[in-house]
């Protein structure tokens, strides 16, 4: 049932390492958070349990297994630069309806406005198209969600509506959350329980 | 808004009548392939026109009947030249497109298809730039057995080593973009990230490099045939024009020369501004201004 | 806490308005107005922050002040410096030395120069390398950083390096766009930290985020922006408990938004930049809002030692 990582290692090249005989655990419907300086690999952490990237030692386990290297995986990531990860040559409805196609209830509570949808990229700002982003994720197949510094670049007001929404579906979905955040108020409100990744190496 | 006064921080403030930097550059992409076309088609509606000769009227400068004067069998150099033009065209869009098009496969190939096809073909890349290009096309072309096949086999060749590298390199980049990463994780296969993702994002590269590969397929056909490898003498292409008017030059007959030569140029600069406006408008950057 | 109400704001904007000319994905072409009649001051001597959400035009109003909108940007408005109109020519003689911006990272450094060199060629009067040694030792960079390039730079390197190139020109208004862009804690707050102490020397900060936190830490007056306009400042002081000394509705909601308040949100999102309806902006997101507000554009108007911009605001 959980997303392991399990005695992980990784380093980029032949650097120093950045994750070192790391163990995590997340259980279905729990919210971890993650905090810890800068470059101590909170976003590496992120991206080698949702299977951005592979670890040099160690492995990600869902439910015992290894992930899913094709077909939808279950552990998506929702980063923190949103006009990175849309195409911006495509128009958003096709971006959002990339994975499955959400409902429209799911669309309402995330403040996302039916013209959007016939609209490129860079006409919006970042705040409506990490809204779009996170539609994205909660596709029915999702059952763990990083959130990687998700709403740090966003306004307080957006940040709380992103947020009331995700935390709604995690309860009702069972969905686990992995929270990546210098904001340790968010953390605080949010989480189950919270891992510091100091020290560092 | 209304009442106030106008701090204008930027000199462009577009005036109903006149267009805009976009309409602009569209309508010298029109008049450029436009012209480019009325060559094409010229040189086929002429027909047997540039080949005919009429000894009476031999070797004679530009007039009113002939604005560009004829040659030394009588024929009508106008004909001549637009026939030739449209002969380099056709000869330019085949070599050109053929190239493009391998530009294109090896480009994805070498980005995508693993270490071991991007050494190999990035070896064939480095070793076909390597060569001076007209030894390889006379070379290629020689073993074609000549004529059109020869040539047009000759620049294909010899030309897609550049637009393969640009090609490559966009590829790579972009195989690491984030949304084509997330695109992957929700499911998506290789195939479907190629044609969706990157194709599209491939579109204005190649445009613009297989139009700018014109000019120098045209070029390169004629001086191979100005070489004499190339298209048979009795086909006016531009190189053919160029080679035989030279033997008449000494003898005052410049109009041999001097008219096609232009002709060769505005074809080709035709193509230039063709390819540097489609760059400009597919440019996000330029694009807005 | 300065009486800031009798000194003369070094820099006045009144009823900026900005506007770009789009193609609309064929030839046409529309207007879409960003900033609408926007009106805030900096005086010499404090720290002014401007938060909004992204897209409310924050960076917008730093590029109009220093001059560097792009081609297809039309202004209208009066932008006052030290009592004397800001006109292109002047903003051009003035960029750099007089109005520095500290940008939001070192990708608006030139990369092929070195640190030092760009720091000594801001450098106003006296020798450049003094100038430039004193200010590196200022801001703790070590002796060999000006020998480096702006991608060697670490990432608190990099904020220390872009804050001391703006102070090495002598600026007297100094404007920080999003200094500290998801960046650690300590680093935000040791920029932070430099910003203040630039205020202190007597120079205006204009410091330009979304993250009102910072900006609590930092300034001395908030101004808040939302789709293209000011519609509150405040002094700091306001922003407490409940948030019932701000006056705007958006104010109070951004507030009241955090996950140290009550971590709830209004509904709604800003509107996009094309949405030329006239009346309060905010108006549809708001639980104050009568039939007045959704035709009747309000004014900014002073309110209890700051300013809103709304019918109900007392």
């Amino acid at each position: 049932m959980p997303l392991e990582a399990n005695n992980i290692s990784f380093r980029y090249r032949t650097d120093h390492w950045i994750l070192r005989h790391l163990n995590l655990a997340i259980l279905p419907g729990e919210i971890v958070g993650l905090t810890g300086p800068s470059g101590c690999g909170k976003t590496t952490l992120a991206r080698l349990l949702a299977g951005y990237a592979r670890p040099e030692a160690g492995r990600v386990l869902l439910d015992g297994q290894a992930l899913p290297t094709s077909g939808y995986c279950p552990v998506q990531l929702v980063s923190q630069h949103p006009e990175q990860a849309v195409n911006p040559r495509w128009l958003l409805r096709d971006t959002l309806h990339e994975g499955y196609v959400p409902d429209e209830a799911l669309l309402l509570e995330l403040g996302i406005k039916n013209e959007w949808l016939k609209r490129w990229p860079n006409e919006l700002s970042a705040g409506e198209l990490q809204r779009f982003c996170v539609a994205r994720a909660l596709g029915p197949g999702t059952r763990f969600l990083l959130a990687d510094e998700m709403t740090t670049m966003l306004d307080a007001v957006t940040q709380a509506q992103i947020w009331q929404v995700v935390l709604k579906a995690a309860g009702e979905r069972r969905i686990g959350i992995l929270v990546t955040s210098h904001d340790e108020q968010l953390i605080k409100r949010i989480s189950h329980k919270s891992i510091n990744l100091a020290p560092c190496l | 808004m209304n009442s106030v006064k106008t701090l204008s921080l930027s000199c462009r403030n577009p005036n109903r009548r006149r267009l805009n930097r976009r309409q602009r550059t569209l309508v010298v992409v029109a008049l450029a392939a436009a012209y480019l076309l009325l060559l094409l088609g010229g040189g086929l509606l002429l027909g047997e026109e540039g080949l005919s000769t009429n000894l009476t009227r031999r070797n004679m400068p530009p007039s009113l009947s002939y604005p560009l004067g004829t040659d030394w069998l009588g024929r009508d150099m106008l004909a001549r030249t637009v026939q030739g033009l449209s002969l380099s065209f056709a000869v330019g869009l085949a070599a050109a497109g053929t190239s493009a098009f391998i530009a294109l496969v090896l480009g994805l190939t070498s980005a995508l298809g693993g270490k071991r096809l991007d050494t190999v073909i990035t070896w064939l890349v480095d070793l076909f730039l390597a060569v001076p290009h007209l030894v390889l096309i006379i070379l290629i072309a020689f073993v074609f057995g000549g004529g059109i096949t020869g040539v047009i086999a000759g620049v294909t060749f010899t030309h897609w080593p550049a637009l393969t590298r640009l090609l490559r390199a966009e590829v790579l980049q972009l195989r690491s973009a984030e949304f084509v990463l997330v695109s992957r994780r929700l499911g998506r296969s290789r195939w479907w990230v190629a044609t969706r993702h990157l194709l599209p994002h491939l579109k204005p590269q190649f445009l613009v490099g297989l139009i700018l590969l014109f000019p120098h397929a045209i070029l390169h056909e004629a001086a191979v045939t100005f070489l004499g490898f190339g298209l048979s003498p009795h086909r006016p292409a531009i190189g053919v024009i160029l080679s035989e008017s030279m033997h008449y030059l000494s003898a005052g007959s410049w109009w041999l020369a001097f008219f096609p030569g232009l002709a060769l140029l505005t074809m080709v600069r035709a193509f230039d501004v063709l390819g540097d406006n489609l760059r400009l408008l597919f440019n996000p950057r330029s694009a807005q201004e | 806490m300065k009486h800031q109400e009798a000194i003369t704001p070094l820099l006045e904007v009144s009823d900026l308005s900005i506007s770009f000319t789009q193609y609309t994905g064929g030839l046409r072409q529309k207007t879409i107005r960003a900033i609408v009649n926007l009106s805030v001051n900096v005086k010499p001597g404090e720290v002014l922050a401007i938060v909004g959400a992204s897209g409310s035009g924050k960076s917008l109003l730093a590029h109009a002040i220093i001059g560097i909108l792009p081609g297809n940007a039309s202004v209208a408005g009066k932008m006052v410096y030290a009592g004397e109109p800001l006109t292109p020519a002047r903003q051009a003689a003035l960029r750099g030395r007089e109005i520095a911006l500290v940008p939001q990272s070192v990708n608006f450094l030139n990369p092929l120069m070195r640190v030092g060199a760009q720091v000594r060629s801001s450098a106003l009067n006296g020798n450049d390398a003094a100038v430039q040694r004193e200010i590196f030792t200022r801001y703790h960079l070590a002796a060999g950083t000006e020998q480096l390039f702006p991608f060697q730079l670490s990432g608190g390197m990099a904020r220390r390096v872009l804050v001391a190139t703006a102070a090495a020109g002598g600026a007297q208004l100094i404007i920080a766009d999003e200094p500290t862009p998801g960046l650690h804690p300590a680093i935000v707050r040791e920029t932070l930290a430099h910003l203040r102490e630039l205020s202190t020397a007597g120079r205006a900060v204009m410091l330009i985020t979304h993250d009102i936190i910072a900006a609590l830490e930092t300034a001395d007056r908030i101004a808040v922006f939302y789709a293209g306009a000011t519609v509150e400042t405040a002094p700091v002081t306001d922003f407490r408990s409940e948030g019932e000394l701000l006056r705007h509705p958006y104010s109070k909601a951004l507030w009241q938004a955090l996950p140290q308040n009550g971590f709830r949100p209004v509904p709604g999102c800003q509107p996009s930049l094309d949405d030329l309806s006239c009346g309060c902006l905010f108006a549809p997101r708001c639980p104050m809002a009568s039939p007045h507000c959704l035709t009747a554009e309000p004014a900014l108007r002073s309110l209890r030692g700051g300013e809103a911009k709304c019918h109900h605001a007392a």
